[in-house]
């Protein structure tokens, strides 16, 4: 019998919902295991690095890796998988786009040390003590990892064959992924695995649209309850199903809440957020700057708005260092 | 010290009929001006999609300026409105990412204001040159 | 309608029954001398100058012809000796009242007097009555009445103050048949105004107007401030005026539009050192135009605001342009429109004329030609711009004359040259309405406010608008021939648009990839022209190609990639970012 193609999945700077997500698969992960042998799963096996770094390279036939690339140590890791794998898939929308935790770009390495171990009225122990990359307590050498001021997506460190988009990637398309790939119908090299269209195209909402959306209000989920049959966005809420692809099966349409635009953009858009934004803003009934502004008061944070879960795939991928506006 | 000065490099969108006019405008009345601001002409600041803007920034632009007709004047009557929402919307996540104010901008510059287009290239690049250089990537 | 037959001096004719019988014999021409008839008023019989002879079955009686119903088979005689011998017994009467009027003199000379033997009265008025019936009856002003009986009786107003009834339409100074009432202020009010707009309340706008119609000028009209005179409706037989006629809004649809608005004259008044408005005897160009028009008010003449002749006459170039204060442009058509006035107003007035000039510019076929026949006509041209028109004199020959102070740039020197009059070759400006029609169209005006053509070379009757097209000075100044053949050329884009029947699309239209399309329906209230509609069926929203006009407003919205531009994609676009950056 032929050996079992091998499969690892890693995890970088993540939550952890997308390894939840493989178990989501249910009675279809017994499947999974038939086919495949699982070589790396941080979640659920033990493995030691040396033992991958130990495999001839290319030997592996896929990796899933998820979570945004934000320390010394994960770059490494995904180095050394890509050198391994023969399809390196990025999984999830913090490998695909930067995810939630790239929103820190809109911070930097200090400004976060500073909250977090400084600033934060929970702070425990010594306020101001940094971790180090190398220190030497009670004489034994330590190293962490090094801290970068920047989230990166994976693309953005290595190469990635296909991207699995979601927070977390819906059990039906990690499924197709892995079925696709054992079948070797594989879609072109980049190819996002989930159809190339918006979330408004089977959103169950879409048929509740009037003929001409033009917004006079702006309304959040915090202060506005939304009534749970219509358009969010003909409603006056930021939706960013428009501008996000679908495939997810609109979980957060069915919970009564917008979409937040966590399966990143289509095809051949460059920026997901400023596409939103350019969208959305089309679409405000006001003319003059005032009336604008004064709709615009009511979104306190656009970038947290627009890019929740893109920002370091978008153009400017972070705010510009030092930058004092 | 001429060849180390810095000399920002400005994206100008202009609306095929106004501004992008106007600019032709200051060609013929032989208006010189910083030589700073190469244009991009498409037919309606309407066109202007706000990813262009961070796409020129990215790229190393030191400044952006959209050029469109005066509110009510535009040849596709609204296309200038939907900019200017866009714009407004644009600043404010434009100033998340630290980028200053005076770095991207708006000008509603009719056919026949050439001067105008003179006088707004000369001042934005008097002001990048006192900011100095945009760094996309750090 | 029932005829009868009438006999007047021997000659038979048939008319109306009950018609007046001076209007009979009128029309048969017989002359019957009348005073206090008017034909738009209705008869009053009180002068009884009108007196005939009429015999009807066999009654022989002396009537007033013009208030006398003629009935059948009458026979009159306007000429018997009782008939004359009446006649001038009524006339010495009037004659004893009225014994200087010229009319009453001549028809005095007529019967033969020669010394009326009541003597000859000082009065004016012979209390026919015409004006009070005219200024009531067909006025409605009722401005006018008759006061105290007897020998005292008079016509006046209420008081004998000026009345507020009257509207000053000078209907009264019009039927007085004596010269009794006269409207002191006219003659000057027409010389002092030189008004360019219509002179009667009904009126043909210009000699050349199409359609060759009068048009009633709603504020000066009598009947619609006293809604009575109608005189116009009475002595038109064709019947065509109706005041009941009200103001239509039309919608006309068409295809093609061409936008010939045409321009304004320079306000004289923005260039105050040349004193218009201050000395009377500085006037436009237009207003020696309106001058030496034939059918003007000085009917072909040049005169000075008293009447008389100018002497001298100064033209003065470029009021209003090539001139940092008001316009910088040349108006192109003043040097050639000065060399005309210049060459009429000797002609009219034999005036010394003198052109003050900064450049000539006499292009154009003929025109130099023009400019050296002048030359040889004696007309005197000075190089220079006008500093000042006043009327300081200071030397005796400038006394009383309006002073031109110039630098004669080609003889190098300030000269002070006085005139009679002095006449400004206002520019040409863009209407001060341009701004609004610019918009109305969605076209594009220059800084000075001409319209802008497509391209000066390739396109130069076209708009940036589709089926708008420019004709005439409303794109910038020019003079007729240039006009006429711009207005062909216009004409010739129209027409061609017309006959091809079909209408080229723009090139750069949008298009909506269905594939990519989510229906999110951002684009739909986005495009102005209504090209994009959310097909139910398909569930994602078409673009109609034929009414895109390609602004990309939808493109820069979409946020699937869906709506896309022809020759400005994304991608050509981002690509062309990237060049423009590349070091
Ligand atoms: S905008 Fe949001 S709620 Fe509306 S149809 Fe699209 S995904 Fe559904
Ligand atoms: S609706 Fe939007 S935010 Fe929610 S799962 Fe789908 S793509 Fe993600
Ligand atoms: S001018 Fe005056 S008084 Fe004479 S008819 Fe007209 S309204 Fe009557
Ligand atoms: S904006 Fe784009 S995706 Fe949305 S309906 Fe229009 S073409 Fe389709
Ligand atoms: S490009 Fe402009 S005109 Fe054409 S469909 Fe889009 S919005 Fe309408
Ligand atoms: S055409 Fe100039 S802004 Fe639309
Ligand atoms: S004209 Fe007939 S009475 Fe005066």
């Amino acid at each position: 019998m032929a050996e079992k193609p091998k499969v690892a999945f890693y995890w970088c700077a993540s939550c952890g919902g997308c390894e939840e997500a493989v178990v989501d698969l249910e009675e279809q992960i017994l499947k999974v295991v038939d086919a495949v042998d699982i070589v790396l799963w941080p979640v659920a096996l033990d493995f030691k690095r040396r033992d991958i770094e130990a495999m001839p390279d290319q030997s592996i036939a896929v990796a899933f890796i998820n979570g945004g690339i934000r320390m010394s140590e994960q770059e490494e890791w995904v180095h050394m998988l890509r050198k391994k794998a023969r399809i390196v898939v990025a999984f999830g929308a913090c490998a695909h786009l930067g995810g939630i935790p790239g929103l820190a770009n809109l911070a930097d390495r200090r400004r976060i040390f500073d909250t977090v171990y400084r600033e934060v009225p929970t702070q425990e122990g010594q306020p101001g003590t940094f971790p180090q990359e190398s220190s030497e307590p009670d004489g034994n050498r330590l190293a962490l990892p090094a801290f970068w001021d920047e989230v990166k997506a994976l693309d953005q460190v290595i190469d990635v064959d296909y991207y699995l988009p979601g927070c977390a990637p819906p059990p039906k398309l990690i499924w197709g992924a892995i079925e696709a790939i054992l079948t070797g119908a594989l879609p072109p090299k980049g190819a996002v695995l989930s159809p190339n269209k918006a979330c408004c195209d089977d959103c169950p909402r879409k048929d509740s649209k009037p003929d001409k959306i033009e917004l006079t209000e702006i309304k959040r989920p915090a202060t506005h309850v939304a009534d749970p049959d219509l358009c969010f966005l003909a409603q006056g809420f930021v939706c960013l199903g428009p501008a996000t692809r679908s495939g997810c099966g609109n979980p957060c349409i069915e919970g009564n809440m917008p979409c937040r635009g966590c399966m990143g953009p289509m095809d051949d858009v460059f920026d997901q957020g400023a596409k939103f934004l350019s969208a959305f803003a089309s679409i405000l009934a006001p003319k003059t700057e005032a009336e604008i502004d004064r709709l615009l008061d009511q979104i306190p944070d656009p970038v947290g708005t627009f890019y929740r879960f893109s920002l370091p795939k978008s153009l400017l991928h972070r705010r510009r260092p030092g930058a004092t506006v | 010290m001429a060849t180390t000065a810095f000399e920002p490099r400005i994206v100008a969108f202009f609306c095929n009929w106004c501004t992008y006019t106007a600019s032709d405008l200051a060609g013929t009345a032989r208006l010189a001006y910083e030589p700073t601001a190469p244009v991009i002409r498409v037919m309606c600041s309407g066109r202007v999609d706000p990813q262009f803007v961070l796409k020129a920034l990215q790229e190393g632009a030191d400044g952006v300026l959209i050029g469109g007709c005066h509110p009510g004047d535009c040849h596709y009557q609204e296309g200038n409105y939907k900019t200017l929402r866009r714009f407004r919307l644009l600043k404010r996540i434009l100033s998340q990412f630290g980028v200053e104010d005076e770095r991207v901008r708006l000008e509603w510059i009719s056919a026949s204001e050439g001067d105008r287009v003179q006088h707004v290239i000369n001042e934005m690049t008097d002001q990048l040159r006192k900011l100095g250089p945009w760094h996309a990537r750090s | 309608m029932k005829l009868v037959k009438v006999t007047i001096d021997g000659i038979r004719t048939e008319a109306e029954d009950r018609t007046p019988l001076v209007q009979v014999a009128q029309k048969i021409g017989v002359k019957i001398p009348t005073l206090c008839h008017h034909p738009l008023v209705e008869p009053y019989g009180v002068c009884r100058i009108c007196t005939v002879e009429v015999h009807m079955r066999g009654r022989v009686r002396l009537v007033t012809a013009c208030n006398y119903p003629v009935t059948d088979g009458i026979e009159v005689f306007t000429q018997t000796d009782r008939v004359r011998r009446t006649r001038k017994l009524i006339l010495e009467w009037l004659l004893a009242r009225c014994g200087h009027v010229p009319l009453l003199n001549t028809l005095a000379a007529e019967y033969g007097i020669t010394e009326p033997r009541f003597g000859r009265g000082d009065d004016t008025c012979i209390l026919c009555g015409l004006c009070v019936r005219v200024c009531s009856d067909v006025v409605g002003a009722h401005a006018l009445g008759f006061f105290n009986r007897g020998t005292t009786r008079y016509v006046g107003t209420p008081y004998d103050e000026p009345s507020d009834r009257c509207i000053a339409c000078g209907a009264c100074v019009e039927v007085c048949p004596t010269g009794c009432i006269t409207m002191d202020d006219e003659v000057e009010q027409i010389r002092g105004e030189l008004p360019l707009g219509p002179m009667t309340a009904i009126y043909i706008p210009t000699m050349q107007a199409v359609p060759h119609q009068p048009v009633i000028d709603y504020d000066s009209c009598i009947h619609f401030k006293t809604d009575a005179c109608r005189v116009c409706a009475a002595v038109c037989e064709a019947k065509a005026i109706d005041h009941g006629q009200q103001d239509r809004r039309e919608e006309i649809q068409v295809g093609s539009i061409i936008v010939a608005t045409g321009f304004q004259p320079v306000d004289p008044q923005k260039v105050p050192q040349y004193g218009f408005g201050r000395y009377p005897n500085v006037v436009t160009a237009l207003q020696v135009e309106h001058m030496v028009n034939a059918s003007g008010p000085t009917n072909g003449q040049v005169l000075l605001k008293d009447g008389s002749r100018p002497q001298s006459v100064g033209i003065i170039h470029c009021v209003g342009s090539r001139d940092k204060n008001t316009h910088e442009y040349c108006s192109r058509v003043c040097c050639m429109y000065s060399l005309k006035l210049a060459h009429l107003v000797h002609e009219r007035s034999g005036a010394k004329v003198y052109n003050f000039y900064i450049d000539m510019r006499s292009a154009g076929k003929g025109y130099e030609e023009f400019y050296n026949h002048l030359l040889e006509e004696g007309c005197e041209f000075i190089r220079g711009r006008v500093a000042e028109v006043s009327d300081w004199a200071v030397t005796p020959a400038e006394q009383g004359k309006l002073v031109i102070r110039v630098e004669d740039t080609l003889a190098g020197l300030v000269r002070r040259i006085p005139v009679d009059m002095v006449v400004l070759s206002t520019g040409l400006e863009a209407r001060e309405d341009a701004d609004e029609v610019r918009r109305l169209f969605n076209m594009s005006c220059s800084s000075e406010g001409w319209f802008l053509e497509r391209h000066p070379k390739l396109a130069p009757v076209s708009t940036f608008t589709d089926g708008v097209f420019i004709a005439g000075c409303a794109q910038g100044p020019k003079d007729i021939p240039d006009t006429v053949a711009q207005a062909g050329a216009a004409a010739a884009e129209a027409l061609a648009l017309i006959d091809t029947g079909q209408v080229e699309l723009e090139a750069y239209t949008a298009w909506i990839d269905e594939e990519r399309c989510s229906g999110c329906q951002i684009c739909v209230p986005l495009c102005p022209f209504s090209a994009i509609e959310f097909s139910r069926e398909k569930k994602v929203s078409t673009l109609n190609e034929a009414l895109c006009k390609g602004c990309g407003t939808c493109v820069a919205a979409c946020p699937s990639h869906a709506a896309q531009q022809h020759h400005f994609t994304d991608a050509q676009i981002m690509t062309e970012i990237e060049g423009v950056l590349v070091r």
